[in-house]
């Protein structure tokens, strides 16, 4: 039976790392991928069609079965919690979650407010910290936030730190390193078994040869 | 809260209008003769138990549970699974009777939704229980059953996942340190997390040997049945381990005589639930649903809580996923039905051939040709139309 493997690609920033991944592993991508504006592209050599997504989003299209596997930052999976096999850290995108604000800024006495756009993630990690906050929901520029008196701290994704440095933000605090996950679908994992099998074992040749995936290891 | 529309119903809960309803009676009446031929009686028990029971030993986290409170004031929730409540009566009710019990249902259940509204928290499931057999024989003919139920309902691409609760404890008890880290490593499988699995056994203190073996099983998914026995009796080299292997080989060997073992899909990874299960555990999957339609597994211990310690094993399937998976529409809906229109003069003349119909098996509906407001598009609906009125007379 020649099944096709329905594979959700986060749109963006992830899309080149996770391509060329892709890429070394043996699955060739359409060409046009990158230029085109569609979001659904079907590869006939090699039996796999991807959809792009928000990268948000692509733990749902993958907990729905519409997808089969998808790559999605663990960020999104920590907000989402979806019920999705993790099978493989990819070691791509590097990033960390971490709380952030202004140097010299007192935390409001009475109810101390923290804008982010993981609103689970930062809640749950103030919970098992025992500190009271009120939670702010943005769905970017999270940085503005203390600038404006909007809140006293930010929880965000840090990668390179450039963002916070230009707005004058500190980090003070880290939740949890980022990278991003190969996830699959519970289902199709059973009923696709050797093909996606087959991928995940080319796909952690290729994680295991990358050197970087290796330091973080120890 | 603002006021309700008034077609508005409760988060999660739907309506099944009658296309649906009709396709989910044939699945329904159809696994219910299949029950019973296999000695099965069905039974119920009430929508509304008590917390301190039924609620407390359920699968079900308790923030899944609907609670309310009764006239007395004790809280009772609204039963989230069947399994608890039926071990509830095979240890009162049915107290006298001998084991071993086969008993059946299809009942309505409850469990409130997290994450979007449009889940549905009332859903039916039809099931059966086992109780009293401790046996591979038992477990072979809970799996021999329900993959009969999903070929019967016409669900293709059948794959059944089977693991075993009992070998997982029982190797992170041996590996792990304490407690604490036994319950996490259980958590990730639970979770599906194999990279936190394996992450969170690195940082571990653990002998190369032993993080070697927590590395070997939660790999283990991707081998084959037999490499997964293998994988089974090198694991865990103490008795209960070779026992796990010598009843899983059983296992398989008894699917093989049900003509099912090339579903099957051995994978000691698996712990669909954090909960009552002891033993051999499954999951069914197929079609072209996202999510599992059915599961069961073994519960030794459930029953003790009850004060009438038994082996016991069951399983459940979920009729709105099988229905998603099957793909209902593909299916036949709407049954045949006859329309018999009559003007009041022919009333007897239109009743007696409906009865006749009728008792030949046939759906007739009997109506009034006043009542009708459109007859071209009423009749539409129907197979055949009878007319006992003036002008079709004359």
């Amino acid at each position: 039976m020649s099944e096709t493997l329905t594979i959700a690609m986060p749109k963006g920033r992830i899309f080149e790392e996770a391509a060329d991944l892709l890429k070394k592993a043996g699955y060739e991508l359409p060409v046009e991928i990158e230029k085109s504006r569609k979001l659904i592209l079907t590869e006939e050599l090699t039996g796999f069609r991807i959809i792009l997504a928000k990268p948000m989003d692509v733990p749902t299209y993958v907990e729905h079965g519409v997808a089969d596997l998808g790559i999605a930052g663990k960020d999104v999976l920590l907000e989402e919690k979806r019920d999705v096999y993790e099978v493989l850290d990819l070691g791509i995108s590097v990033c960390r979650l971490a709380v952030a604000t202004l140097p010299d800024l007192k935390p409001d006495p009475v109810m101390p407010k923290i804008a982010t756009k993981y609103p689970h993630v930062a809640s749950r990690f103030f919970r098992e910290q025992g500190e009271q906050v009120e939670i702010i929901t943005l769905n970017g520029s999270i940085e503005l936030a203390p600038l404006i008196g909007l809140a006293d701290r930010i929880v965000d994704i840090v990668s390179t730190g450039r963002t916070l440095k230009e707005n004058g933000l500190v980090e003070t605090e880290k939740l949890a390193d980022i990278t991003s996950r190969l996830i699959i679908n519970p289902v199709s994992y059973r009923l696709k078994k050797n093909k996606i099998d087959a991928m995940i074992k080319s796909l952690s040749a290729v994680v295991e040869g990358n050197a970087y995936a290796m330091d973080r290891k120890r | 809260m603002t006021t309700p529309f008034m077609f508005e119903k409760p988060l999660g809960l739907r309506d099944t209008l009658p296309a649906v309803q009709s396709i989910l009676n044939k699945i329904k009446q159809e696994c219910h003769t299949e029950v019973e031929k296999w000695g099965y009686d069905f039974m119920a028990t009430p929508a509304l138990e008590y917390d301190d029971t039924v609620g407390r030993v359920s699968a079900i986290t308790n923030n899944q549970l609907f609670k309310l409170l009764d006239r007395q004031g004790h809280t009772v929730v609204l039963r989230p699974d069947m399994t608890a409540p039926i071990a509830r009566v095979a240890a009162s009710g049915l107290k006298e009777h001998p084991l071993p019990l086969r008993l059946a249902y299809t009942a309505a259940l409850f469990r409130a939704q997290q994450n979007e509204g449009g889940r549905p928290s009332e859903f039916e499931q039809i099931g059966a229980e086992l109780i009293g057999d401790v046996t591979p024989y038992g477990d072979a003919e809970m799996i021999g059953l329900m993959v009969k139920l999903l070929k019967l309902s016409g669900l293709e691409n059948i794959s059944i996942a089977v693991g075993h609760i009992g070998f997982v404890d029982a190797l992170l008890k041996d590996v792990a340190p304490d407690q604490d880290c036994v319950n996490k490593l259980k958590n990730f499988l639970y979770e599906k997390n194999d990279v936190g699995f394996k992450e969170y056994t690195s940082s571990l203190k653990l002998s190369k040997d032993n993080r070697k073996r927590l590395l070997t099983f939660v790999e283990s998914r991707r081998c084959d049945n037999q490499e997964t026995l293998a994988a089974i009796q090198e694991l865990l080299p103490q008795p209960y381990g070779q026992k796990v292997y010598q009843d899983a080989t059983e296992l398989l060997r008894l699917l093989k005589v049900y003509g099912v073992s090339d579903m099957i899909d051995l994978d000691v990874t698996l712990v669909s639930h954090l909960s009552y299960y002891t033993g051999f555990v499954f999951e069914g999957y197929g079609g072209n649903g996202g999510f599992a339609v059915c599961s069961g597994g073994r519960y030794d211990e459930l029953l003790a809580k009850f004060d009438r310690p038994a082996p016991a094993t069951g399983f459940g399937i979920r009729l709105d996923r099988l229905m998603e998976a099957v793909g209902f529409v593909s299916k036949e809906s709407y049954s045949t039905k006859t329309a018999v229109i009559f003007s009041p003069e022919h009333y007897a003349e239109a009743y007696y051939t409906a009865t006749k119909m009728r008792s030949e098996g046939e759906a007739v509906v009997l109506q009034e040709q006043t009542g009708i407001a459109d007859l071209k598009t009423y009749t539409k609906g129907f197979d055949r139309v009878l007319f006992y009125t003036e002008n079709s007379k004359s």
